[in-house]
């Protein structure tokens, strides 16, 4: 029923003109993944949805000045996030400062070898997307630090090109490579630990555990 | 453990490996590194299934209607609100 709309690609220039017909497509059209950006970043329902209010409220201002120096939708994504920053900045200072210090180490040359060895991927896809299992990937996203997680959240999540990302963020496509290898690696050890738990449980073989 | 200097190599070209961003040549050496190492085997494809469930799990997620229609009121949009 709404595909019509939203087969017809944006008009910057509508949207920049103030046209109020092109702009609720526009947020018809993002609404859904800026809201679940936000949600992945601070992990609660009332932020998230603050976070999706004043989004399109700064982009409704901004638009008539919308330099197009990167598409739409990272423009969108990069007030986005932002906006979601600011509050976690608000709401958990320590790990910001925590952040100053691990930031430079964060896009250093070292990489974390893996120390969970095995393989799951042979759990049934019940298992592996149970309610369960869902809170679990959810948590592991929230314990990654706030510049790993928003890297991995665009690119991942949102499905953002390397270079997207690096206009959301502001960073080097350098560094995008770098956090995100980091964060999918980290996730990863964190999902072997619970689905290699879960093998035992259910009585799998595990081969190799280190 | 990773150990090798190929284990290592690999580690570090990961990401652009399961993006399929990695040049042909570079393919073709991880593949036949994978080949005959268990442990990074275990590593790619549990990182692939990672990135993957991700994906899975993000798609299930909607707007729930009351945040829409929230949205759209305070935009002034009332007008535009789909049923
Ligand atoms: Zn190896």
């Amino acid at each position: 029923m709404n595909e019509p709309n939203v087969k017809k690609p944006l008009s910057v220039q509508a949207l920049k003109a103030g046209n109020r017909e092109e702009f609720a497509r526009m947020v018809e059209q993002y609404s859904p993944g800026i809201y679940r950006l936000a949600l992945k970043m601070l992990g609660n329902a009332q932020d998230a949805e603050d976070v999706l209010q004043e989004t399109f409220l700064k982009a409704l201002r901004a638009l008539p000045g919308f330099e197009e120096r990167s598409s739409l939708s990272t423009w969108l994504y990069r007030i986005a996030m932002n906006e979601a920053l600011m509050i976690l900045r608000k709401k958990r200072p320590e790990a910001f400062s925590l952040e100053d210090q691990t930031t430079s180490q964060e896009d250093g040359e070292s990489i974390e070898e893996p120390r969970d060895i095995v393989d799951w991927c042979c759990l049934p896809e019940n298992e592996l997307l149970s309610s369960e299992a869902r809170d679990f990937l959810n948590r592991a996203v929230e314990q990654l630090s706030p510049a790993l997680r928003a890297v991995f959240v665009l690119r991942d999540l949102q499905d953002l090109s390397v270079r997207e990302t690096a206009e959301a963020l502001g960073i080097s496509e350098t560094a995008v490579k770098t956090r995100l290898l980091r964060a999918r690696l980290k996730l990863r050890e964190e999902l072997s630990a619970y689905y290699g738990h879960r093998m035992e449980v259910l009585g799998y073989d595990r081969i190799e555990r280190m | 453990m990773t150990e090798s200097k190929e284990c290592e190599r690999l580690l570090h070209s990961l990401g652009e490996y399961v993006d399929g961003e990695l040049s042909e040549d570079l393919c073709t050496e991880i593949e036949r590194h994978l080949l005959e190492c268990h442990n990074c085997q275990v590593v790619v494809n549990t990182l692939r299934k990672t990135i993957e469930l991700y994906h899975e799990e993000e798609e299930q997620e909607t707007l729930p209607p009351e945040v829409g229609r929230r949205l759209y009121m305070r935009l002034n949009l009332e007008d535009y609100l789909r049923p």
